[in-house]
């Protein structure tokens, strides 16, 4: 039974926030779910999808983005309620539809997640979504417990259907991926039908009516949330600092006040639905201040709409002296922490703070800097990848002219680390490898005389690199797309996509095999095994030879983690120390020196190479690269 | 037993892969059983790439508290690889943190290609000892070994957790949170290696 779908009301429980936003949805009745997996986001369309059967709602794994938010306001149209999940980036995809349902409006109450990552902790990018809520005048709710998380998700499908408008919701890692109590209520068991009237289109036109009537709607929302009992203050009543915070912001800052016992000097405003603003319980406040803090990650988003509001009835308040981002008194780039808010209430209050004896931390900094080696990231033992990417260093160095790989983001972007021996040049956006390469193709007649190559994953290649081929075989462009398919989503929890066979509620789907799309676009496309090094590199090395049109490789080989679960090891590998030379080999610790599988070690006793045992998959990679052919590997 | 202080602070650290996330969840599922307010923070995104994970539990009779333990404010480190609980001691040691450390290295790249060097097991524990005012030493890589797979050190880590009386809990509790996260036919091996790293603390 998924805990989520638990129908226990009153029990509280231990939810991750994402957990919690789901659980919110169940209880409003939620019939519709969509999504593309994302982290921090990628949990709540998950553990839908096991509550899916049991509840019979529509959970899918969507090809993107902004199919995943027209899926989702389809069941609006009709009457349903929906829900669509994202990371950050999500929203610039699903951005498009997005800035036209705002003016069309909905029916059925439609939530849209938007989980960001402040400090691209699992992304590439920092992004601050909440400025779409400015952007599209819409209702945006910023959970800061997990409690909330569940509450308001709730609440948002109500005020959705309400407003007639997309209530967005924006969670951040510390509280998408961590976990606390959360008391349940009951789940309903109502029966609806689906039916688009159609004497009510949804037409986001014409535009400036539908702009006109869209800014009524949000009238409505900011005078609903002077009263919300989601954004309350806790302090003195005229505080000598008051902090306005929201989301994560709001428990670093209350550790923060009490660790520096500093409560009776400074009080909290903590703002939950944080666009339309409740203008009048922000300037009540102001109106009791002098100072102000805010607290926020990522953007001075509340920052600046308080300004906004501050200029426009400074009059009635009063001067204030304003701290936060713009002042620099809380860092504008970065995650923030309980760490962040103190220094700035130490500053701020002028109150002195040592979390533990002066002596204690000089010893333990000295300690660990003599002793702790760094912890680089780099490919699993057993990964697909880092074969994969031994075969693209080979293949270019035989070609000898100068050819790059051009990359995207997915567990393959380490790629452009020490454990892909840095052969990725460029990261960006989904796809970006394959649209990049589409570009470079066409520079041969400005002079570039490179060999261009593009990576992606499985999943991506679906998401976002199909188009980019599309637009390469009519454009006439040439490159090779390695094409990295280990049958799953992996960097974000091994969730199914098109190629897999499976939906996201384990049902059987049809396989949209990649060779046959690829070579429907007119890509010339063949299958290799990335374990077999040798084979691998000449045919990639031939394709690079090939400078006619889009050529497409694919590297299949199931992600070591998925295998890992399911059987054991491939083969037993062994390092038969008769055989290695160790440093007197002349191969200057090939294997683990440059490959750097972690299932390797130097010993330093010996001077020759071992293999962990608690670490080693079996995979057998490492044999074929030892030209003293000390490793050994046996089908285990 | 009641909590010793309030918030009582615990980190689970280790490797990526080690299974930090899923022992802290056990663990906060146990303790919100009884009655206690939980809160759970993971480093993240770097866990299942070879990278230096840890998951911060905040354990309050009375307060929902940051996901994130400020600086200093460690009182209970279970650290499942020996370096890693220097790194996670040096932001968030005390003198009163006590430590239970699991003896296994676990190379990081920069070892494995030979540019960096891993300190003596023997050093790294002496000096654990010098900044904790209690400490455990077991190793659960070997007891996971030795029952067939290292997948098992982390619930050997729990259960010697539990034997070190630290914490309001107690083996049936243990039991019945398993059983609520875990599939059936995953119960035995993993109460097994409980009971072995329980054991382990004792025999000390």
């Amino acid at each position: 039974m998924s805990l989520i779908a638990r129908d226990t009301p009153g029990k509280t429980t231990l939810l991750m926030g994402n957990e919690a936003i789901a659980r919110g949805a169940l209880e409003a009745g939620v019939k519709v779910c969509a999504a593309y997996p994302g982290n921090p986001s990628s949990e709540i369309i998950g553990s839908l999808s096991s509550a899916a059967d049991a509840l019979a709602l529509h959970v899918e794994w969507s090809v993107n983005e902004k199919v995943a938010l027209e899926v989702a306001a389809a069941a609006s149209f009709a009457g349903l309620r929906g829900l669509c999940a994202m990371k950050q980036n999500g929203l610039n995809v699903a951005a498009d539809f997005l800035l036209n349902l705002n003016l069309s409006g909905c029916q059925g109450g439609l939530v849209i997640i938007v989980a960001d990552d402040p400090g691209g902790i699992s992304s590439t990018n920092e992004e601050d979504s909440r400025i779409f809520a400015k952007l599209g005048d819409l209702p945006l709710f910023e959970p800061a417990t997990f409690q909330e998380a569940k509450d308001m998700t709730k609440w948002a499908f109500t005020l959705s259907e309400d407003l007639g408008l997309p209530v967005l919701i924006r969670s951040v890692t510390r509280v998408s991926h961590a976990r606390g109590n959360v008391r349940l209520d009951e789940l309903p068991r109502s029966a609806s039908k689906a039916r688009f009237d159609t004497s009510d289109p949804r037409l986001a036109f014409p535009p400036v009516l539908m702009h006109k009537g869209l800014h009524q709607k949000l009238g409505r929302a900011s005078s609903l949330f002077e009263q919300s009992p989601y954004n309350f203050y806790r302090g003195p009543e005229k505080p000598e600092l008051l902090l306005i915070t929201s989301g994560s912001g709001w428990m670093y800052s209350l550790e923060a006040v009490i660790n520096l016992g500093v409560q009776d000097r400074a009080g909290i405003l903590k703002l939950s639905t944080t666009w339309p603003l409740p203008g009048s319980l922000i300037l009540k406040h102001l109106g009791r201040a002098d100072a102000v803090l805010f607290v926020e990650e990522v953007d001075p988003f509340l920052e600046n709409n308080v300004k906004e509001l501050f200029a426009q009835h400074c009059m009635e308040v009063g001067l204030k002296r304003f701290f936060g981002k713009a002042a620099g008194t809380i860092p504008s780039v970065g995650e923030i922490g309980p760490e962040t808010v103190t220094s700035a209430l130490q500053a701020l209050l002028n109150v002195s703070y040592k979390p533990r004896p002066a002596g204690y931390a000089k010893k333990v900094h000295e300690v660990t800097a003599e002793l702790v080696p760094t912890r680089a990231l780099g490919f699993c033992a057993g990964c697909p990848h880092r074969a994969t990417y031994w075969a693209v260093k080979r293949a270019l160095t035989l070609d000898g002219r100068e050819g790059f790989v051009l990359g995207d983001i997915g567990c393959y972007s380490l790629g452009m680390g020490p454990s892909g021996f840095s052969q990725m040049k460029t990261i960006h956006a989904m796809g970006s490898g394959a649209g990049l390469a589409a570009g470079f193709g066409q520079l041969k007649r400005f002079g570039l005389s490179q060999p261009v190559l593009a990576v992606c994953g499985d999943s991506t290649f679906y998401h976002a690199a199909m188009p980019a081929l599309v637009n390469a075989r009519y454009n006439a462009s040439s490159f090779v797309l390695l094409l990295l398919d280990n049958s799953a989503t992996a960097m974000t929890g091994f969730q199914p996509h098109p190629g897999t066979g499976r939906t996201a509620t384990g049902k059987e789907a049809p396989v949209l095999d990649l060779k046959a799309i690829c070579e429907a676009l007119g890509a010339k496309a063949e299958v290799v095994d990335p374990f077999d090094l040798q084979g691998t590199t000449e045919k990639m090395l031939e394709l690079l030879q090939d400078e006619q049109g889009v050529k497409v490789l694919i590297l299949r080989r199931e992600c070591a983690l998925v295998r890992g679960k399911k059987q054991k090891k491939l083969y037993r590998v062994e390092v038969r120390q008769e055989r290695c030379l160790g440093e007197a080999c002349g191969c200057n610790r090939l294997c683990t020196r440059v490959f750097k599988c972690p299932g390797l070690y130097w010993d330093t006793a010996t001077g020759k190479a071992g293999i962990d045992e608690a670490i080693c998959t079996g995979c057998g990679v490492c044999a074929e690269i030892c030209p003293a052919s000390a490793i050994s590997k046996e089908v285990a | 037993m009641s909590l010793a202080k309030d918030p009582f602070n615990v980190i689970i650290g280790g490797v990526g892969g080690q299974g930090n996330v899923l022992a802290s969840h056990i663990l906060g599922q146990i303790l919100v059983e009884r009655g206690y307010v939980i809160t759970i923070g993971e480093t993240y995104g770097a866990s299942q790439r070879g990278g230096a994970v840890m998951s911060h539990l905040r354990i309050s009779a009375r307060d929902q508290f940051s996901p994130l333990i400020p600086e200093g404010r460690c009182d209970l480190l279970v650290a499942l690889e020996p370096v890693e609980a220097l790194r996670i001691l040096e932001p968030y040691g005390y003198p009163g943190v006590m430590t239970l450390v699991n003896t296994r290295p676990i190379f990081p790249m920069g070892v494995i290609a030979g540019d960096a060097t891993y300190p003596e097991v023997s050093k790294v524990i002496a000096m654990i000892r010098e900044l904790s005012s209690k400490v455990w030493v077991i190793n659960a890589t070997e007891i996971a070994l030795e029952m067939g797979d290292p997948v098992f050190s982390n619930m050997a880590m729990l259960g010697a957790l539990f034997a070190t009386n630290t914490l309001p809990i107690d083996g049936q509790s243990f039991e019945a949170a398993i059983g609520e996260l875990l599939p059936p036919h995953r119960l035995a091996e993993n109460l097994k290696a409980f009971d072995k790293g329980a054991e382990a603390v004792r025999e000390l």
